[in-house]
């Protein structure tokens, strides 16, 4: 993974170069079109868009792995919905209910067990039939949605639980919950891929399936278990969102696997697999955030937002393309 | 030969890679109507010379003289533009396509509205397959040809191009001695059209059979241009490795050891049927017949990757029931497959981790994979194989292709498995590592392995093999041993030529 040659350097660095643009273009732009008083480089708006980029980096965190491993799993909103439903439902369960605070632990345990089950089933049916994880997902992510429906009908699911909130809104050293969440998830899924044996095996699964089964790589599991760790991390950034908020809307988490998507992509991974870094999908999710925030800043509506980043979008994946392109060719012969 | 100018030349090539000075002024020309070999050690710089000249790569310095113009290759279009055609070393087909889509892949033929004439563009490519004799035609899916078919595919790419100098990369190793034959017929005929020819191998006879003039390069440098009507191979081995080459097979002796591998009436049909042998720990059992004999299929069914439909596996003795290539390894079979890109090795990682990935999970502290094991595995296998590389961070994909298959050897040999299959072993090795890794499969059967050797070079299955397994069409036709094999006896029994007879 590493080659040292200019243009892996270039794409690594990529990412890093665009944020560090936003971030000038946003200063200055907002000198002009900001209505706040604040400036945009404020440690308080900062701190902020970290602890706003949480409920899709924790999931992006997962993706990066599912796609490295040469799979993509677009059931993800759906199961972070569903995770929510079960999270805030299960507290107002009598059995849970009586048991004061004790019931958060056992209603964050029964979300993530959720999130981990639903993964696991992706997984199954991606390792048992052989059929492309796209259209798995696709299918689940229609069915999973379908649960939440049925769950509540069209109604939210509220359940405010001021213990939970507090802690939540907690900051420690400054950074908020969410943002903890965040970090430690990067580095545990850094360590996973670049440490340990899974990591090294899930990135020869998605360069070369034929050589990793040569090698005696058995294929099928790591795939599961790649599943299951996005199911969990799907759950975790429910639990982590939702314990805040307290009520989640049916269609919640709509349109989350795009964005975790964008932001993997953004940060370099191929949608082929093989190929990726947990710290570049870092810095696609915070690049995100920054777009967002800053487009809102000058007062951008969303629409706007939509737009650009869309468009900054296909421009990244064509320079990648570009850059992709001349790495194959010095393969090739 | 003299007289004339040089349909080709470069001067005082430099390239560069980071850690690596691939080439250090190199020059080089080659005539109209000449077959130019260029020879040299994996990773003496001859694709990148190549790449150089095909536009891929640019030179950090130097020149390309084209019909005494100065050009500046600015891509693979412009070279092909220029005249100067590639027969790529590695495969570059798009393998969902058909033959003739292939061949004028970017120049297919169109009628009006831009439609593509079909009828012109079958009958275009008929023509050319027909100059090439093969059994395929314009509309086979390339995916469904065989490695040596695709390689003929790419020849026949080249045909279509008004050529002033044609590259080959190593077009025979994958190649019957047939298809080769019809190859070599090819380049005598481009040669009379008065186009010069490069050809790159690591296959002396051929060389000798076809070429002018030989060029060497070591270590990214020219060392020189030799007459091959007035040279020999030790004159040329020497100039490529500095010394000269002991090719006598080390006479020691050793004692067999039992049974390690036996099978008995294996069938796969139609891929080979009633296959039966055995092989003792300390015996190289080799294998030999034309390419599509079966004796692929035979190596990927022992490594668990096909299922056979009758038949019995023994390993020591017990008869063995083999699921998966994990669970063949976990038996202590080892397979090194014949199409390293494609088979063998993960071309986006680097050396060491590709060395040391089926062996990973033993590797391990606490939940960690130990970097510190692995880098001494790839250290010990990257002294003994002699794999150029800068270190055990460049990716595989930036190997020359001979150190890329030393990778896949050195990957299975650290694991010391008790049955070695290798299947087509120094495919793309240079003389003196082909030498080596022979010494290597001799060594290893004297440590008491069992070794299997699939090889469609008749020289090495005499070399390395004590007993040899003649297969013609999915069947043995006679298993051979040392003292009785000869050239003229091993070739009527692959041609299926007097039926079969009991080993
Ligand atoms: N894209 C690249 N990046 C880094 N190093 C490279 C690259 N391409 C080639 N090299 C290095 O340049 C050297 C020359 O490689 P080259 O492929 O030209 O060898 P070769 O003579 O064709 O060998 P072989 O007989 O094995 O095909 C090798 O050390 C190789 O590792
Ligand atoms: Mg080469």
């Amino acid at each position: 993974m590493q080659a040292g040659t200019l243009s892996t350097f270039l794409k690594r660095g990529a990412i890093w170069g665009f944020i560090v643009l936003e971030l000038i273009f946003f200063t200055v732009a907002g000198e002009f079109l900001s209505l706040s008083e604040t400036a945009f480089m404020d440690a308080g708006n900062m701190l902020l868009l970290f602890k706003q980029s949480a409920p899709i980096g924790i999931i992006a965190m997962g993706m990066t792995i599912v796609m490295i491993n040469g799979n993509i799993d677009l059931s993800v909103g759906a199961i972070y919905a569903l995770c929510a439903v079960v999270l805030l439902d299960s507290m107002t369960w009598p059995m849970l209910a009586g048991l004061g605070d004790a019931a958060i632990p056992l209603a964050w345990a029964l979300a993530l067990l959720t999130g981990v089950a639903l993964g696991a089933l992706n997984g199954l049916i991606v390792w048992k039939t052989g059929v492309d994880a796209f259209i798995v997902t696709l299918g689940s992510m229609l069915g999973y949605r379908g649960l939440v429906f049925m769950y509540n009908g069209e109604q939210p699911t509220s359940h405010l639980n001021w213990t939970l909130v507090d802690f939540a809104e907690a900051q420690f050293l400054g950074l908020h919950t969410a943002t903890w969440f965040l970090l430690v998830v990067t580095a545990a899924i850094w360590f996973l891929m670049n440490k340990t044996v899974h990591g090294r095996n899930a990135y020869a699964i998605g360069d070369n399936r034929e050589a990793a089964v040569n090698a005696g790589i058995r294929v099928g599991p790591h795939m599961m278990i790649n599943f299951m760790i996005i199911g969990f991390l799907a759950a975790l950034s429910a639990v982590v969102f939702y314990s805040e908020s307290g009520s989640v809307n049916p269609n919640d988490g709509e349109l989350y696997e795009l964005w975790v998507i964008t932001a993997v992509v953004l940060g370099g991974t191929k949608l082929t697999g093989g190929a990726g870094s947990i710290v570049s999908t870092f810095g696609g999710v915070v690049a995100i955030q920054l777009l967002r925030k800053g487009l809102a800043h000058i007062g951008a509506d969303t629409s706007t937002v939509n737009l650009v980043i869309g468009l900054i979008l296909i421009a990244v994946l064509f320079l990648d393309r570009q850059l992709n392109v001349k790495g194959k060719e010095e393969l090739k012969i | 030969m003299t007289d004339q100018t040089p349909a080709l030349r470069l001067e005082g090539i430099v390239k560069t890679f980071p850690g690596v000075r691939a080439l250090d002024g190199v020059s080089f020309s080659v005539m109209p109507g000449e077959v130019h070999a260029l020879m040299g050690e994996n990773g003496a710089g001859k694709s990148t010379l190549m790449k150089v000249l095909g536009g891929i790569h640019q030179p950090d310095e130097g020149r390309i003289i084209v019909n005494e113009v100065p050009v500046v290759m600015s891509g693979p279009l412009e070279a092909k533009a220029k005249g100067i055609v590639f027969i790529h070393q590695e495969l570059s087909l798009a393998e969902e396509l058909t033959v003739a889509e292939n061949i004028y892949l970017g120049e297919l033929p169109r009628k009006r509205f831009g439609l593509v004439d079909w009828h012109k563009l079958d009958a275009m490519t008929n023509v050319i397959l027909k100059k090439l004799k093969v059994g395929f035609d314009a509309k086979t899916r390339v995916g469904d040809l065989s490695i040596a078919n695709q390689q003929m595919v790419e020849i026949a790419r080249a045909l279509t191009v008004d050529a002033k100098a044609v590259i080959f990369d190593e077009p025979t190793a994958s190649l019957t001695d047939a298809e080769k034959s019809v190859l070599f017929d090819v380049i005598a005929d481009l040669q009379k059209a008065g186009v010069g020819i490069i050809y790159i191998s690591h296959r002396m006879e051929e060389i000798f059979k076809i070429t002018d003039r030989i060029s060497v390069l070591r270590d990214g440098q020219y060392r020189g241009t030799l007459d091959t009507a007035e040279t020999s191979e030790e004159e040329v081995t020497q100039l490529m490795i500095g010394r000269t080459l002991d090719l006598s097979r080390s006479a020691s002796r050793h004692e067999l050891g039992d049974v390690a591998l036996e099978v008995r009436g294996l069938c796969c049909k139609p891929l080979f049927e009633d296959i039966s042998f055995e092989v003792r720990a300390g015996e190289v059992l080799g294998f030999y017949g034309l390419v599509g004999a079966g004796r692929t299929e035979i190596a990927e069914t022992l490594f668990g990757l096909r299922d056979p439909s009758a038949g019995q596996i023994l390993l020591g003795g017990e008869e063995v029931r083999i699921q998966s290539p994990a669970d063949a390894i976990a038996r202590g079979i080892s397979l090194v497959p014949e199409d390293r890109k494609g088979q063998g090795l993960i071309l986006g990682m680097n050396c060491r981790d590709n060395m040391t990935l089926p062996q990973v999970d033993d590797l391990t502290a606490g939940p960690f994979v130990a970097e510190g094991s692995e880098v001494a595995i790839f250290d010990q296998y990257r002294d003994k194989l002699d794999i150029r590389t800068p270190g055990w961070k460049q990716l595989v994909g930036n190997l020359s292709g001979g150190n890329q298959q030393k990778i896949v050897i050195g990957k299975w040999l650290s694991m010391h498995p008790q049955v070695l299959i290798v299947d087509e072993p120094t495919r793309g090795i240079d003389v003196g590592s082909k030498s080596e890794i022979h010494n290597l499969i001799r060594d290893l059967a004297a440590q008491g392995y069992a070794v299997l050797v699939i090889s469609s070079e008749m020289p090495e299955v005499l070399h390395v093999s004590d007993r040899i397994v003649a297969m013609y069409s999915g069947r043995i036709m006679r298993t051979f041993t040392a003292g009785e094999v000869t050239e003229d006896n091993l070739i009527q029994a692959i041609s299926g030529i007097g039926g079969a007879t009991a080993a």
